[in-house]
């Protein structure tokens, strides 16, 4: 058990490791970061806008609902969403869905073509795998996080406002008072950076999980798995770090 | 491998061509090594798959790797071009070990490789064209007529001309193999190597595919190493053939010596194909 940790820690360190190098040695990794941009990105958006809008309403009326016999101004409502939302929310919760989607998507590509030799045949013609392959993904995962952020905590300002609009729990101009009133830019920052951590995690995890795959089908099958499930928990990890760090 | 031994059954027999009957073995005598394997041995953690393997592989002739499946044929083939490296053991090609090179030079040595996979390991996010062009793009800077030019007569070459737009998953096994064939031969490798290249056809197409790697062997001028058990492709194709066995390279030699070997493991290999070889 300790030898296997160990082993796969080795394994991920040697294939970052290479990553790192092989990107100061070549460009052939640029043929493919567009289509991880479009793919990480672009393609995330719709996910990220129903996360963002859903996370938003639910702060929202479950704040209202833990404040509603205090006597305090309703605007601080607005306060505790926005904070909620930019420090942690947005970042941790659109990572938790984005470790489905894009974590998967990458174990799943890289792992099948692992065990239908397309790395083997990359390799063979004198291509640098690592470097066409995962490359790409791990720098598309930590450029387009922070964007993916801004999107989301949008959204969960905008579904925030509305639904106490909607539900008449807060008129918007009490919403957007309290949200002025404890913002502070660094919030926005911290909830940057964690995105770009949490970015790395997925994508380098689910490349590492993808690229070693073994065994066929249920072997991709495994390794998707893992490369979701080891995602999610390192992402909380991560969360628990910067937050004793940076905060 | 010994190539002072004349006994016919002696594994490593030096190849020989036959004055008997009609064959396509190469006298190897005047033939330099290309590749040289020397003291091989893999293992996967406590798992030994063959130890101690010396074979040479000359210039122009068509090596058959034979043995029954699990044996580590394409673990063998994986180490000719650094694909794997061994527990112990040397791969030299033109004198130098390929294992000692770095990645710049190692990569152009794979580059005199051309491989098919036994899938035909076909990227399946594009086009048959695009599969074929992706070596041109990535190594040359030919312009896209010429890489147009040269994948078109990649492609008419395996008779495919008609199927360059379509996706791979409409490609059926036997289409994928040529395919897979046609990118192994874009840029113009001195060593062609077919992973069972016959495996999972029918009869009919799996002779389309031998009289193909027969042709291209001519025409090229390439050598070939091919990992297969159909003994039908290895009479017609192989020069020579190097039988795996029990955990080591058991026998080497050419047609010729296997139809008139008596050696026990090879026959029963043989005889389980059932081919009368006499």
């Amino acid at each position: 058990m300790r030898f296997t940790l160990f082993h796969e820690f080795g394994l991920y360190g040697t294939l970052l490791y290479q990553a790192l190098r092989s990107s100061l040695e070549s460009t052939t990794y640029r043929m493919n970061l567009f289509q991880e941009f479009v793919k990480i990105g672009y393609e995330s958006i719709p996910i990220i806008l129903l996360t963002g809008v859903f996370t938003g309403a639910v702060m929202t009326i479950q704040t209202a609902y833990q404040l509603g016999n205090a006597f305090i101004a309703s605007s601080i409502i607005g306060s505790i969403v926005t904070q909620s939302l930019l420090i942690e929310l947005s970042a941790v919760i659109s990572s938790l869905v984005l470790a489905g989607k894009v974590g998967a998507r990458i174990a799943t590509e890289l792992g099948t073509m692992r065990v239908s030799e397309q790395i083997d045949a990359l390799e063979s013609m004198g291509l640098n795998s690592v470097n066409f392959l995962v490359v790409p993904r791990i720098l598309a995962g930590m450029l387009m996080f922070p964007v993916l952020y801004v999107v989301a905590a949008a959204t969960g300002l905008t579904g925030g406002l509305l639904t106490g609009v909607l539900t008449d729990t807060l008129p918007a101009f009490e919403f957007m008072k309290g949200a002025r009133l404890f913002f502070f830019p660094w919030d926005v920052l911290f909830g940057m950076i964690k995105s770009i951590v949490f970015g790395f995690i997925i994508t380098s995890i689910s490349c590492y999980k993808g690229y070693y795959a073994t065994g066929g089908a249920e072997g991709v099958g495994q390794s998707t798995t893992q490369a979701t499930v080891l995602s999610c928990m390192y992402i909380l990890v991560a969360d628990f770090v910067l937050a004793s760090l940076l905060l | 491998m010994s190539n002072t031994s004349t006994s016919l059954d002696s594994p490593h027999a030096p190849p020989r061509a036959s004055s008997q009957a009609p064959s396509r073995a190469k006298d190897t005598s005047t033939l330099e090594p290309l590749i040289t394997v020397r003291g091989l041995s893999k293992s996967f953690g406590p798992t030994l798959v063959w130890e101690d393997v010396n074979m040479d592989v000359y210039k122009g002739e068509t090596l058959a790797v034979i043995g029954r499946s699990g044996c580590g044929k394409s673990v063998l083939l994986k180490h000719f071009n650094a694909l794997l490296k061994p527990t112990t053991g040397d791969v030299l090609m033109d004198g130098v070990n390929i294992f000692d090179l770095d990645y710049v030079a190692l990569r152009q040595i794979r580059q005199r490789f051309g491989i098919l996979f036994q899938g035909g390991a076909l990227f399946d996010s594009i086009t048959t064209f695009e599969n074929i062009a992706f070596p041109l793009r990535v190594f040359t800077d030919l312009t896209e007529a010429e890489i147009r030019d040269r994948v078109m007569q990649a492609l008419e070459r395996v008779s495919l001309a008609h199927a360059a737009e379509r996706s791979t998953a409409e490609l059926s096994g036997g289409m994928r193999k040529r395919v897979g064939l046609a990118r192994a031969i874009i840029l113009n490798p001195e060593v062609l190597m077919y992973d069972e290249p016959t495996s999972g056809l029918d009869p009919q197409t799996s002779d389309e595919i031998n009289d193909l790697i027969l042709s291209l062997s001519e025409t090229l001028q390439v050598t070939s190493i091919v990992i297969t058990h159909d003994m039908h492709s290895v009479l017609k194709i192989a020069d020579r053939v190097a039988f795996l066995h029990d955990q080591a390279l058991h026998w080497l030699g050419t047609v010729e010596q296997l139809k008139q070997s008596q050696d026990g493991p090879l026959r029963s290999f043989v005889r389980a194909s059932e081919y009368a070889i006499a």
